[in-house]
């Protein structure tokens, strides 16, 4: 069975009192949703004139991502759809007002009038149809749609997703290409199975050169082999873990894993006595696109 | 919730097309205070719908903010009239009551501060 949370119920029951309560009580998930949060913000780009945004956080839950906002100095609403993870919320005493609400049927704000938004771990839920009634497509639509209007022309949405696949993640940004923003994907870390960490960056209006998709984090140089976890590890609960589910993150890294990386595995094989090509000053190299 | 969110949210029901300003039943309302920022009052300012705004303040039991809306040069200058857009603003909070939407009367429930604003499944 998967430990994906997504697979195993609908959010509003997953996120019930107790899962709510161990989710955030749980120092490790407390630190990881904050450092997640951190550079959400940092995405967003706002001016650095220390005035304070009206900014939204999508899929809220218990307040840890709007606690950053805070941190920041900016007024905020969160949007959950977890009556639990929202009274944990209350209890946590969080500044940001809240609602009760599903993304998925769109957000009843007006126009133009939010100068943000971000989501922490949220948003690949919307890409499940928990309800015969639901149609993933229609609920990414009316998200997508009702958000590009919320959001002031030039305002940035920054959502930290843990996409199930390569076609979760291309169905998702579809919608919001569709919406009419422009943007694209952040991979933070992408040579580490365990800090790789994903953004989906979109700007609200035309394109211009402020709309380029910023670069990740440790995109050059970084080489890591956590032999241990995969990619979207930190996706799962506190009590459940599952080692032993196929990992297949590892594969869909265009660039490859750089020439330290190579080496270092080939010196791992050697030392397991496999037959090992020697290295060269070809290990690794860049090869040219071939068209 | 507090009037700012008041403000910015609207019906969403499939087939309104006007759904704001949600109309305000107030049970229960609460005084929060929090520390003004006058820059967060000169951005938000000009998104304000005004006359929803001072209409909720008053169905609060607030009476101060002006029936027109200021110039935004009041706002560079005049302390007092500051003091009161925050206060409204950021310092009412309903905690008990419900948002009516304005063309239909269907009731979003307001319970420990939470509108819930979850529609049926005939109504997306
Ligand atoms: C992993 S938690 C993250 C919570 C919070 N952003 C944080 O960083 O701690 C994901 C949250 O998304 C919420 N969620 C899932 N589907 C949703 C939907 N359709 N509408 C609103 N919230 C949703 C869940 O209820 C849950 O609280």
């Amino acid at each position: 069975m998967s430990s994906r949370p997504e697979l195993q119920a609908p959010p509003e029951i997953f996120y019930d009192d107790t899962e709510a309560r161990k989710y955030t009580s749980s120092s490790r998930i407390v630190e990881i949703q904050a450092k997640l949060s951190e550079r959400a913000v940092e995405l967003l780009a706002l001016p650095d004139d220390g005035v304070p945004r009206l900014l939204l956080d999508i899929g809220c839950g218990s307040g840890l991502s709007g606690e950053t906002l805070t941190e920041n100095g900016h007024q905020w609403i969160g949007l959950d759809i977890s009556q639990s993870m929202l009274d944990i919320a209350l209890e946590r005493e969080v500044e940001g007002d809240l609602i009760l609400g599903d993304m998925g049927q769109g957000l009843g704000l007006r126009p133009g009038v939010i100068d943000g938004a971000i989501s922490i771990s949220a948003i690949q839920w919307l890409c499940n149809a928990d309800k015969s009634s639901h149609e993933p497509r229609l609920r990414l639509k009316a998200f997508f749609g009702s958000l590009y209007k919320c959001l002031a022309r030039g305002a940035r949405a920054a959502f930290q997703v843990y996409p199930e696949n390569l076609a979760q993640r291309e169905l998702i940004l579809s919608y919001a290409m569709r919406a009419g923003f422009a943007g694209g994907v952040v991979v933070d870390f992408p040579h580490s199975t365990k800090k790789r960490k994903e953004y989906i960056v979109l700007t609200c209006g035309p394109p211009s050169i402020s709309t380029a998709v910023p670069k990740g984090k440790g995109e050059e140089g970084e080489s890591c082999s956590d032999d241990e976890s995969s990619g979207d590890e930190e996706n799962q609960t506190v009590s459940i873990s599952d080692r032993h589910r196929p990992r297949k993150k590892q594969k869909t890294n265009k660039k490859g894993k750089g020439r330290e990386w190579i080496l270092r595995k080939k010196e791992q094989m050697r030392r397991k006595g496999n037959t090992v090509p020697p290295d060269t000053k070809y290990t690794g190299r860049k090869r040219k696109a071939r068209f | 919730m507090r009037l700012l969110t008041h403000n910015m949210l609207s019906s969403n029901i499939k087939g309104v097309t006007n759904g704001f300003p949600l109309r305000i039943e107030a049970e229960k309302v609460v005084e929060k205070q929090v520390e003004i920022n006058h820059d967060f009052l000169r951005n938000i300012f000009p998104k304000i719908e005004w006359k929803a705004f001072v209409d909720a303040s008053r169905i609060l039991g607030y009476a101060e903010l002006p029936e027109e809306a200021p110039e935004p040069s009041v706002l560079e200058s005049d302390h007092e009239f500051l003091g009161k857009f925050h206060h409204a603003l950021l310092e009412l909070h309903i905690e008990e009551g419900a948002l009516v939407c304005p063309e239909t009367g269907r009731k979003f429930p307001i319970n420990k501060g939470i509108p819930n604003m979850l529609l049926h499944e005939d109504e997306v």
